[in-house]
């Protein structure tokens, strides 16, 4: 009866299900795009490492400022392998207004890590930059070459092919020349530190915390629940992604209701052939549902292909790095089900409550 | 027993100020079929909605299979089981195949598919639509609507039939035949009917006709 009622109605169908499909694709878009750059961020901060060093109280790391002397004392604790001390900035180029900025040791894992293009680690000393592949590209640079960043001139030690996107359209700079370019003589924004095999995380973590309390120690995944930049960005994804849901939700509520507005007297009908009121409520929540369903496998379908889409576009390689695991999936499943039994609450109390001999009369 | 007990009923609409039964009282014994008349507008209608428990009473007793007619549950039972409504426009739903529309009660009993099939086909034969089944509602004549409309008040065998001028939208061979069928149907299955109607000539074919007048029962012949 569902099925035949969504079928004998295709457009008015299409057009709910519409509603919630680009509700779906937005939300999953939205949460993936935003979260992929969060994942992204997350794995600058990784970097071979189970923690991060960073200023107490700072909202954003930008703003925290770590003496490098620190590294170098925590790299003397026995529950410590490495420490790396890491400066982030945002430099500007002609013609380029942000370009993320790494200032950076040369024994960083990134170098290790990234496959050279142009050049090699040996030059990465001095005023020597390293360019992932992408800035080099919009910058225009070769190995070799000179490029203009800020206030400097710098020349180009090498060209290297990064997988994460923010590093692979950024540039990294030895760590001294960092800071001289940003003023941050003797800083960097965090430490990240490995933890030394049959250590605790819990040691570097108390070690901070009774020698250097300006300073905070969390392991990667507390960090990434912690940080309020990624709080932000996360619940910034679902607010516009729930908006996004609230318009689908209106969709579907306004589909059934010109829906039931619209067959009366079949309702009506139902009625007198033994439909109970329970039975016609569950056939508009059963539609409602299944109008839901259709949205949401097609909106699932239209994000993946719109983050797709944007993965191809030349301008935006390297940014996108969409990132959908199930929970999102599970939770845009979830809402959509949840907006097909709110949007249909209405119209089902409305048609359960229909007088069929009255209703019969209606023209 | 009784098929069919009323008791003092009074309906009224709009806040009481239309009163449409004055205190009726009626008694249907089963395998009986009963005919109502009366002009329009004396109550015959909201007679039969009041015996089905399409709608409620302001006073008085209405009991049906020795069941009262006030719980929805019960209401939504007889009418599922025990009940089959034939109205003066087929009413039904114009963009389902006449199968469909006949397998509606089918499914608000909640009786499997191929049983429904089976006694869909029984009916449709006997009512001469068997070939129309597959068609929509709109591509079918008059006289085969009112047919497709009988089936489907007879899908889940029910004990009492009620008819609210079952031909009173079709030409005159059409009544004859529909009318016929009608009452062949039920006669030949034991059933009960009650059917409204303007026609003094079918309503003298039935065993009883009950004359209704302005919200009452005035009279009865047989």
């Amino acid at each position: 009866m569902i099925l035949t009622n969504l079928r004998r109605h295709r457009v008015r169908t299409a057009i709910g299900a519409t509603g919630i499909a680009l509700g779906v694709a937005t939300m999953l878009s939205v949460v993936g795009l935003l979260g992929g750059a969060v994942k992204m961020f997350e794995q600058i901060l990784r970097n071979d490492s189970q923690m991060v060093v960073f200023e107490k109280n700072v909202s954003d790391l930008f703003f925290s400022n770590v003496p490098v002397t620190l590294a170098a004392e925590l790299a003397a604790q026995p529950c410590v392998k490495t420490a790396q001390p890491v400066l982030f900035a945002v430099i500007a180029s002609p013609g380029r207004s942000i370009i993320t900025c790494f200032g950076i040791q040369s024994s960083d894992g990134r170098l290790r890590r990234g496959k050279w293009l142009q050049g090699s680690v040996a030059g990465f000393k001095d005023d020597a930059v390293v360019l992932g592949e992408r800035a080099a590209g919009f910058l225009n640079a070769k190995a070799g070459g000179t490029i203009t960043l800020g206030q400097g001139s710098y020349t180009v030690a090498g060209v290297v092919r990064m997988e994460n996107g923010f590093e692979n359209g950024g540039v990294l700079m030895p760590l001294p020349t960092c800071q001289k370019a940003f003023h941050k003589d003797g800083l960097c924004s965090v430490i990240t530190v490995a933890i030394a095999d049959g250590h605790r995380l819990g040691e570097v973590r108390d070690w901070i915390a009774n020698n250097r309390e300006r300073f905070s120690a969390m392991d990667n995944d507390e960090f990434s629940r912690s940080y309020s930049q990624f709080q932000i960005i996360k619940v910034t994804a679902w607010v516009v992604g729930g908006c996004a849901f609230l318009l689908g939700g209106l969709s579907v509520t306004n589909t059934m209701i010109l829906s039931v507005f619209g067959r009366i007297k079949e309702l009506a009908i139902a009625r007198v052939c033994g439909f109970s009121r329970g039975q016609v409520a569950r056939m508009i929540f059963g539609e409602s549902l299944l109008i839901c369903a259709i949205g949401t496998v097609s909106g699932c379908m239209l994000s993946w292909l719109v983050l797709l889409g944007l993965r191809a576009i030349p301008q935006l390689q390297g940014y996108i790095e969409p990132s959908l695991g199930w929970e999102e999936v599970a939770s845009a499943t979830g809402l959509s089900a949840l907006t097909a039994l709110l949007g249909a609450m209405y119209p089902a109390w409305y048609a359960a409550r229909l007088n069929p001999a009255q209703a019969l009369r209606f023209e | 027993m009784m098929q069919v007990l009323v008791k003092d009923v009074w309906k009224s609409f709009d806040g009481g100020r239309i009163e449409v039964l004055k205190g009726v009282s009626l008694e249907v014994a089963q395998g009986e079929v009963v005919a109502l008349c009366g002009t329009s507008g004396c109550g015959k209608s909201t007679l039969l909605n009041v015996i089905s428990g399409l709608e409620e009473v302001d006073r008085g007793a209405v009991r049906v299979a020795g069941r009262d007619v006030v719980e929805e549950s019960t209401r939504v039972d007889l009418l599922r089981h025990h009940i089959g409504y034939v109205f003066q426009l087929h009413h039904l739903i114009p963009d389902l195949t006449l199968s469909e529309n006949c397998l509606v009660p089918v499914i608000a009993a909640g009786a499997r598919r191929q049983q429904g099939l089976e006694r869909l086909h029984e009916l449709a034969e006997a009512t001469g639509v068997a070939h129309r089944l597959g068609q929509r509602v709109r591509e079918l004549s008059g006289g085969e609507r009112q047919r497709g409309a009988l089936v489907r008040s007879l899908m889940n065998d029910p004990e009492l039939l009620l008819c609210d001028e079952p031909t009173g939208a079709l030409d005159e061979r059409n009544r004859e035949k529909v009318f016929e069928l009608l009452l062949e149907l039920v006669r030949s299955r034991g059933r009960t009917m009650i059917m409204a109607t303007h026609d003094l000539e079918l309503a003298g074919r039935c065993d009883r006709r009950l004359r209704m007048r302005d919200g009452t029962i005035e009279g009865e012949s047989h």
